[in-house]
């Protein structure tokens, strides 16, 4: 690991002068990415700003609130597992609860926290090995993912410079529940719509979010609960726990008499973002409840599917992932 | 007295290792240490055509760099590729500018912290001519070249050799049934908690400078010999010192270059190097186990009885040594068959040199082996257990020669009623619960018990606490096995001590000479050991009273005699008895030692010795993901184990093994730049607790006067055998999907059920 300055700014507004001086300073949670890829060469920050101090003077930002509108307000150091455990959240939120406690395992979530989940970093094997092009870390090198070992690759969302997926079990759930992202940078707080947040890679895979420079995550707020009752979060992976996706789904239906007023679908382990699914969303709306629904939605939901040599499979599996997830939603 | 051999007792090192009290390899105290950081190659054949020492020489903390261009020249190794040890490996010393696997250590760093090391050995910068490596199995699988026939690195009999007897060619054509199949098992890597690690430090000492070494080994002789060889000086120069060890599975048998290295760079700056390798170098310069191919063909008559067995296996190895991944081994023994016809055959890759690894050959064989029986076992619409019944191998027949012991009988009965496989259903795909399909898979497990030349020394004190004390030497280790535990309840036991009586010093080079903690070799080999040096001890202390006026037993006849409570005593009068200590007290106080050194009776030789057990699983698999759960294991092996708890521990773990074996471990080498890509614990998938079900370890008593004074088979790698394969066998009765290619992920599972 190379050497670098550590900063623990008292407040947040003394975070955001130290970013605007160093734009290239890292900010520091849990440390549950950073350190491991500072560790690999990967990140090598010469300022790494912590911002575990923050919450003295701004404990909204480790505290978990409801809010007036009948949604709740996460703060961005709030850890993973306090979110996890926390009973309101799943009782009104039951597939974050779930897509938390499929992440990881107990100690990394231990540490984790809301903000650093979703800045977390692709587990790429390409990326994360300095000596193979990358164009997320390296831009304009190559993509050596492609012709290589793509099992646990993404199929959608890809382009040809970029294949990586997002790891996050946490970011599939919150898609699917239509979180905000509030930032405040040097221009004030301002809030990104969970689907504006990540970006694809298309060009500049480097660019993984639509954060401004100088700006700290500072909370996540969920909107009013109405998925409750019929609502899942279904992962498939290698081993039983402390494995990335090779599919998972985030489900939240809202259904009356057999119908389905609304529904929110989203995927993880085979997109380059958490994947919200809106042709599947578009056609269970309305479509009765039943299994012939759930096929069709979850072929929508891969139609635009691209995979490579080594994910194929990624396909059909990802189908019966949402299908399940669907099947248990519904199901409630 | 006590029965304490066999005895469930907890491990005495239990409360230092949770405690943190334990020090492992880089954690013992070494003054002005240094840390030292391996620079490894990112090509994977060619040559270094630069390396720029300069690029990190002013970096902060950094004192040493050392590369092919300025490291020590070490004496070269005669005959080259010949006339080596089994732990003698060809390794990357910096002697030259090839390069010959991508991650190949060529280079060290050596700074102040171990912050600086791995920075500046990050940014070294390194240019080279690269070659074309063979890397694609696929491709390079048309050059396959018999396996070299090298009996002594193999630790078996017939070694690699071709095996043929009788007809294959003629059984398999005419057998009415018959299977024939491939499977494959690809590379994995040990992945023990602990990487390999060491601190080196070189003193002046009477003929030169010595080296001493605080490592993390299986063998500290063994590391002892080799150092000396590779430096080039005596023996009695070196020292290796491993108290404990953080796991090793055979990745810590043979010295690495790292270890070397490490020495090098102290002998070069003049202070101790600490140096310990990162995760993604656990994966290439410590070995590994290689990839199988393995082709078996099985011929049988309508009744199940084999009348061929053909096997045999392409095994990956490195262009830098030939290793045999000798998986044809189990097939030559375990069944009865007019005809088995064996052959082994390599393939050199440009990776990192291939090793032991828990039960190397047999796990990787017995999984093809068994779960080509539970195939043939469907042609032919018999029960998997009553073909293995039917073709029971009542004497060896590779060598003929009787068994020494075999309770496999036994263990197929109390196996199959613990697991309740009577109310099993032939067919597959016939249980289902809820979204599972529940299956049940059986198969045989063997590991041969082998056991070879073992010394030991046991030494009584005076001691104000308790009257007295023994301590038992000898060049052994605990891998966490628990052999600390074992040898002391073999003393207690012999001597009539209190286990808090006897103290236990392994893993140290200048201890009675004993051999690798491998093979399932230390039980079996150092306990005979200790054994004899105990009873050698207390038939000195019973010699000392009875010639003794002053003793209580003055005179009486030595094999009237009895061990009592630290003490002896004339069987059957129990006013004739004298404590240890007062023995002892009578001679001055001084400490009584007996050596002892245990070889293989020849008697041996006439019998054949292995390890059996029967393995049932019950695998749950989600019918339309994929994803394969092991809900529960039964396990029943027969052995007379020194300690019940432990033992039990070795077995579980080789089956946790199995799981990974056949569900998760797979390491992805990238055939472009011949990467490891999923070098780290979370993409290489060793099974974690939710991974493993109900494991119910049975230990079937097995008394064996043939292979040891104290019947003991060593359980370190019996485990993994055959549970891969019972696991496989449990995933196709559970789906009808026959995976022949580990690991069995979600995504093999749909693509045979799509």
């Amino acid at each position: 690991m190379r050497p670098f300055d550590l900063s623990m700014p008292a407040d947040v507004p003394a975070a955001l002068a130290l970013l605007q001086q160093d734009p290239k300073a890292r900010v520091i949670a849990g440390g549950t990415t950073l350190l491991d890829l500072m560790k690999l060469d990967v990140e090598t920050p010469a300022h790494v700003i912590d911002i575990t101090p923050l919450a003295r003077r701004e404990p909204s930002l480790v505290a978990i609130t409801t809010l007036p509108n009948g949604g709740m307000r996460l703060g961005a150091l709030v850890g993973n597992t306090t979110l996890a455990v926390h009973p309101l959240v799943g009782t009104r939120y039951p597939m974050l609860t779930a897509a938390i406690e499929a992440g990881a395992s107990p100690q990394v979530r231990n540490m984790a926290t809301m903000g650093g989940n979703l800045l977390q970093r692709t587990r790429c094997y390409y990326f994360r090995d300095t000596t193979l092009a990358c164009n997320k870390r390296t831009p304009g090198s190559g993509c050596s993912a492609i012709g290589g070992h793509t099992r646990m690759h993404a199929i959608l969302g890809t382009s040809t410079h970029c294949i990586a997926t997002h790891p996050s079990d946490m970011c599939v759930a919150l898609a699917a529940l239509e979180a905000t992202i509030r930032v405040r940078g040097p221009a004030g707080e301002r809030t990104i719509p969970f689907e504006e947040f990540h970006t694809r890679p298309g060009d500049h895979p480097e660019i993984e979010n639509t954060l401004r420079p100088a700006e700290l995550v500072i909370a996540i707020d969920l909107p009013p609960p109405r998925f409750a009752r019929h609502s899942a979060y279904v992962k498939v992976r290698d081993r039983a726990s402390f494995a990335f996706a090779l599919a998972s789904a985030a489900v939240g239906l809202d259904i009356a008499t057999g119908k389905i007023r609304a529904a929110r679908v989203a995927l993880g382990g085979v997109g380059t973002k958490p994947w919200r699914a809106v042709a599947a969303e578009r056609l269970l709306t309305g479509a009765s409840a039943a299994s012939a629904t759930w096929q069709h939605a979850a072929e929508a939901a891969f139609a635009d599917a691209s995979p490579q040599p080594g994910n194929t499979f990624k396909a059909t599996l990802g189908q019966r992932t949402l299908v399940r997830a669907l099947e248990m939603a519904a199901a409630g | 007295m006590r029965e304490l051999i066999g005895s469930p007792m907890d491990r005495v090192d239990g409360r230092l290792k949770v405690t943190g009290a334990a020090l492992y390899a880089t954690e013992m105290p070494v003054d002005r240490v240094t840390y030292g950081a391996l620079v490894t190659s990112s090509i994977a054949s060619g040559r270094i055509a630069r390396i720029d020492r300069s690029s990190i020489a002013s970096l902060p903390g950094v004192l040493l760099v050392m590369t092919h261009e300025n490291a020590p020249r070490l004496p070269s190794l005669t005959p080259p590729g010949g006339g080596r040890s089994s732990q003698d490996r060809a390794l990357s010393l910096l002697q030259d500018d090839a390069v010959h696997y991508n991650g190949e250590p060529i280079g060290v760093v050596v700074a102040d912290t171990f912050e600086h090391a791995t920075d500046a050995a990050h940014r070294l910068e390194v240019s080279y001519a690269p070659a074309t490596p063979a890397l694609d199995l696929a491709v390079e699988i048309g050059r396959a070249y018999p396996a070299p026939v090298n009996p002594a690195a193999q630790g078996g009999r017939s070694g690699a050799a071709p095996h043929v007897h009788g007809d294959s060619t003629a059984a398999l054509a005419t057998a009415p049934v018959t299977h024939a199949a491939r499977y494959t098992t690809p590379m994995e890597y040990h992945n023990s908690m602990e990487p390999h690690c060491a601190i080196t430090f070189w003193t002046a000492g009477t003929n030169g400078d010595e080296l001493m070494v605080y490592d993390t080994t299986q063998y500290v002789a063994g590391a002892r010999a080799t150092l000396a060889k590779r430096f080039g000086i005596g023996q009695d120069r070196v020292r290796v010192v491993s108290h404990f060890v953080g796991g090793a599975f055979g990745s810590k048998g043979a010295v690495w270059s790292h270890l070397i290295l490490a020495a090098m760079a102290a002998r070069q700056l003049g202070r101790p190097v600490k140096l310990s390798c990162t995760r993604r170098q656990q994966f290439g310069p410590v070995g590994g186990r290689p990839a199988t191919i393995q082709d078996i063909a099985l011929a049988a008559d309508r009744d199940g009885r084999l009348t061929a067995i053909r096997h045999s296996c392409i095994s990956t190895t490195a262009v830098m040594e030939d290793w045999v991944e000798n998986a044809t081994a189990p097939t030559k023994m375990l069944y009865a068959s007019p005809a088995i016809d064996t052959k082994q055959q390599l393939v050199a890759l440009n990776v990192g040199v291939p090793t032991y690894q828990r039960a190397p050959g047999e796990s990787t064989g017995t999984f093809a082996l068994e779960s080509a029986m539970d195939e043939l076992a469907y042609a032919l619409r018999i029960d998997p257990v009553a073909l293995r019944l039917t073709d029971y191998a009542e004497k060896d027949p590779e060598t003929g020669q009787a068994w020494s012991s075999k309770a496999l009988k036994e263990c197929y009965r109390v196996g199959a009623e613990r697991f309740g496989w009577s109310k099993r259903s032939m067919s597959p795909r016939s249980t289902r619960d809820g979204n599972h399909l529940v299956g049940w898979g059986m198969a045989t497990a063997t590991y041969p018990a082998r056991s070879v030349p073992a010394s030991a020394s046991c030494t009584l004190f005076p001691a104000a606490r308790n009257g007295v004390r023994a301590v038992l030497e000898a060049a052994t280790h605990d891998l966490g096995t628990g052999t600390y535990t074992i040898l002391m309840q073999i003393v207690a036991e012999v001597l009539g001590l209190d286990p808090a009586q006897v103290a236990v010093k392994i893993g140290d080079s200048n201890l009675p000479l004993n051999p690798i903690s491998a093979g399932s070799l230390t039980a079996a080999s150092t306990g005979p050991a200790v054994y004899e040096a105990a009873t050698a001890l207390r038939d000195k202390l019973i010699n000392l009273a009875i010639a003794d006026q002053k003793s209580p037993l003055y005179q009486a006849t030595p094999v009237d005699v009895v061990v009592t409570n630290a003490g002896l005593s004339v069987k059957g009068n129990a006013k004739r008895s004298d404590s240890f200590a007062a023995i002892l007290a009578r001679k001055g106080a001084s400490p009584i030692e007996a050596n002892a050194t245990w070889t293989p009776p020849p008697s041996r030789n006439r019998y054949s010795t292995h390890a059996f057990g029967a393995v049932f699983a019950e695998a749950r698999v989600d019918a339309d993901l994929g994803e394969v759960r092991i809900s529960r294991v039964v396990g029943v092996y027969g052995a007379r184990p020194l300690n019940r708890k432990t033992a039990t521990s070795q077995l579980m773990g080789g089956i946790v093994w199995a799981i990974g074996m056949a569900l998760t471990e797979e390491a992805l080498l990238d055939v472009r730049s011949g990467r490891i890509v999923n070098a780290d614990l979370a993409e290489y998938h060793v099974p974690v607790n939710a991974d493993v079900g109900n494991i119910d370890v049975q230990i079937i008593d097995e008394p064996d006067s043939i292979v040891n004074p104290i019947g003991v088979k060593g359980l370190g790698e019996i485990g993994i055998t055959g549970a891969n394969a019972a696991i496989a066998n449990a995933v196709y009765h559970a789906t009808g999907v026959r995976v022949r290619d580990l690991p069995i992920t979600p995504d093999k599972v749909l693509r045979g059920s799509v």
